[in-house]
This record gives structure tokens, sequence and C-alpha cells, in this order.
């Protein structure tokens, strides 16, 4: 491969980089913003983000992309660029994954919390804020680097589009060269590098939210139910003791 | 916003056709994911490191890499190496192959599940490994990860329209191909996303009622 070929391939790296942090951060807010609404009071919040959740995780997330650059321009008279409608269509489909994540993980902190949260004459906003988000958010964490890694094989979905990213550079690389084998493995190395360091990456991330709740990683609540009662401070609640 | 009928008629002979194709890939692709799958859960349960860490590697690899990209491989460099497959093949075997390294999780998961009690019982009665595998351990690990396979099934309906890019007519392929003759492309777009959601809910529903009655 000649160093023209190899500026192709790093500029799909770029590219496929670029489009995995901006779809990544639309794909939490949505996460965040639909997993809370699922636990809202009001059965309509509730119910209509079931609805979107239902919705883009019902569809593919390369229809969605077909349908953010095809029918978007056309019914709406929305022309996006190639990078914000790529972005648009995998954050709304892996954000629809991720609040299944954002709900089940707010549904997994112990009720007492909560209540303790209204006995306190928390408002919801700041219960969710300050009692369930804190604890809530270091068990989201290896279902997110799961979906991340999803996202990351998502992103090369827009190739089809035809977006310079990682996965259209090798189409290009292998039509310069007649010849694909070397270039689809490299690509594929790079893909499973990526994936890799992300995986290392959102470990650490674990690692330190963790520590802030006190507690160690690879510990499932199933485990937690389970841990010997050495101490007294983790077996006072379960003792019922007022002190 | 327009919204022609006249086109989802027009296209509706061409969706049905692509419906049948999805459901054969589907159906074809979950069986050779969920036979593969076993195998290298099984190889993984092998006492030799040196079987264990490459069938580990490999599936890793391919699991954290873009269906697509392996799919373009598949594609583009097995005839170079003279093995020549139609399309239709190619992508069957790509998207089992993809999704038989999820799968694995989900059948290693369901063995460990399975209580020491039934292997110490196993051994009492003087079973042959075999044996013990096909009447003890497995019966009861692939009850358990019935549901979990089937999300599986679901998550592979939606990798199906990734076919389309090497040429295969499912129902995108079919939606982009009318969406080109004739320059509507909001109705078979929508039509078949509409006929996604209508498959994969009420599947997402059949699954859950799954995990209920068997997993207890």
């Amino acid at each position: 491969m000649t160093s023209g070929l190899w500026e192709l391939v790093l500029n799909g790296i770029w590219i496929t980089v670029q489009l995995l942090v901006l779809s990544a951060l639309v794909a939490t807010a949505v996460a965040f913003g639909v997993g809370m609404a699922r636990t809202h009071r009001l059965w309509i919040v509730r119910f209509l983000a079931g609805v979107y959740t239902e919705v883009f995780r019902g569809t593919s997330a390369l229809i969605m992309i077909f349908w953010v650059f095809f029918v978007l321009p056309v019914a709406f008279g929305w022309q996006l660029v190639p990078l914000w409608a790529g972005t648009l269509a995998l954050g709304l489909t892996y954000g629809a994954y991720g609040a299944e994540i954002v709900r089940g993980a707010l549904n997994a902190v112990d009720p007492a919390q909560r209540e303790g949260g209204i006995a306190l004459s928390f408002t919801p906003w700041q219960r969710m804020r300050l009692i369930l988000l804190p604890q809530a958010v270091p068990e989201m964490i290896p279902s997110f680097t799961n979906l991340l890694v999803e996202l990351l094989k998502g992103t090369a979905l827009v190739s089809v589009m035809g977006m310079g990213d990682l996965a259209f550079s090798a189409n290009l690389v292998r039509l310069a060269l007649q010849e694909s084998a070397e270039i689809y493995t490299y690509v594929l190395v790079i893909y499973f590098v990526i994936a890799f360091l992300l995986t290392r990456g959102m470990r650490g991330l674990e690692r330190r939210l963790k520590a802030g709740v006190g507690k160690q990683i690879g510990r499932t609540p199933d485990q937690e139910l389970h841990r010997p009662e050495t101490t007294g401070v983790g077996a006072a609640g379960s003792l019922g003791g007022a002190s | 916003m327009t919204w022609d009928w006249g086109a989802v008629a027009d296209f509706m002979p061409k969706f049905w056709d692509g419906l049948l194709l999805t459901l054969q890939i589907l159906a074809l692709g979950s069986l050779i994911s969920f036979a593969l799958g076993l195998v290298w859960a099984l190889l993984m349960r092998t006492p030799s490191r040196l079987v264990r860490w490459p069938v580990g590697a490999v599936t890793e690899f391919i699991r954290n890499t873009p269906l697509l990209v392996q799919l373009f491989f598949l594609f583009y460099v097995l005839p170079e190496w003279g093995v020549t497959a139609s399309a239709l093949t190619t992508g069957v075997f790509a998207i089992g192959l993809h999704y038989s390294t999820y799968t694995m999780q989900v059948y290693r998961a369901g063995i460990e599940a399975v209580p020491a009690g039934q292997w110490e019982a196993a051994t009492a009665l003087n079973l042959p490994v075999t044996r013990t595998w096909r009447v003890v351990i497995l019966p009861q690990a692939i009850r358990r990860v019935v549901p979990a396979l089937g999300n599986y099934v679901i998550a592979m309906l939606k990798d199906t329209p990734i076919l389309m890019t090497i040429t295969v007519m499912e129902m995108l392929g079919e939606a982009r191909l009318f969406a080109q003759q004739n320059f509507q492309f909001t109705e078979p777009l929508t039509v078949i996303g509409v006929a996604f959601i209508l498959i994969a809910y009420p599947a997402s529903l059949l699954v859950r009622a799954l995990e209920r009655r068997l997993v207890r």
C-alpha cells in the first residue's frame, strides 16, 4: 500500500472517531433523558418515553440512516450535512438502547434510598440528582461499554451513504488496488483496537465512579446481597437498626 | 410532506418478496448462530488452553468488529482465495458467524448456571463425558437460555438490512431499488421501517413472556 492510500485510511479513522464521539454524546443525552422519563410519576410521560424506545429499538439502525438521509430532506426539507445526519440517526437509535440501561439501573437502586429522599423532603429532581443517579450511574457503565462498542460497529453503516469513514476508505483502497484481503484485515484490526481502547477506558471510568460511592469493581448487586456481614456498616439496614 | 398511497400500493408486491427473503435470512442465520455458538461455548470448556485461547481470541475479534466490514471481507476476499458463494449464502454465513460469538456467551452463562450438584451427580453415576453433556447439562442449560437467544434473533433481524450492501434483495434492498426507480423515497422506506417495528415489538413481547415461563 502506498502512502496516499494510507492517508485515505487515516482520514477514515478520523471521521469514524468524530462520528463515534458525536453520536455517543447524542445517545447519552437521549438515554438519560428518555431513561429518566420512563421512571417519571406521570403515566403519559412514561408512556411517551416507552413509545420512543420501542420505535427506535424496533427499527434497524441502517433503515434509520436511510430515513434520515433520504426522507427527512424530502418530507421536512431538512437537508443535513452527512456527518450530522449520521450522528442523528445513530444517536437516536443507540440512545433508545441506552434508555433501557438507564431505566434498569434506576429501578435497581434500593427503594429505601428513594424513600429516604422523600422523607427528607427532597424535590423529585433533587432525589434524582443527589441520590439515585450517583448510585445508578456506576452500575450502568458495564452495559454502556457494550453499547459503545455496538455504536462503534454501527458507525460503519454510514459508509453505505458514501461518508468517507474507515469502512468506506477500505472500499476505496480495494478499488484502487484490486486486492481486498490486506486492506480489510487492516481495517478490521483498526476497529478492534479502537474497541479495545474504549473498553479499557470505560473500565477505568467505572473504577473511579464506583470508588466515589464506596463500591468495588466487578461486584454485581446480586453479589452485594450475599455479602458476608462482617462490618456493621453494611448490615445496619438489614437488621433494622434504628441507631 | 406528501404521502402517496399509490406508491405504497405499487411497492407492496416487492415488499412481500423482501419480507420473505428477510425471514429466510433470519431463519438460516439463527440456525447457524445457534449451532456455531454452541460449538464455541463447548470448545471454551475444553481443558486444553491451546484450544481455548485461539477460540476466545477469534470470537472476541469477531464480536468487536463491524458486521458490515466482515461482510465485505467475506464477499470480496473469499473469491480471491478461490471460494465462490452467492451473495445470499455469504450474507447468511456472515450474519450467523457474527451472532454466534454472542450466542456463545449466552450458552456459557447457561452452562455455568447449571448447579454443581448436577455435575457431581453425573460423576457419581459414572456417566461418560458425552452423555453427561447430552442428557444432563445441555438440556438444563438450553432451557434457561432460550429467551436470551430469542433476544439475539431480534437483534439479528435488525441487522439483516446490512445484506443489502452485497446486493441481497431483502426488504431494504427492495425498498432502495423501488425508490431509485420511481424517485419516491418516503413511502417504501417508511413502510419497511414500520414493518420492522411490527415484527420486532411483538417478538420482544414474546421473548419477555418466555422469560417469565422458562427462567425461574
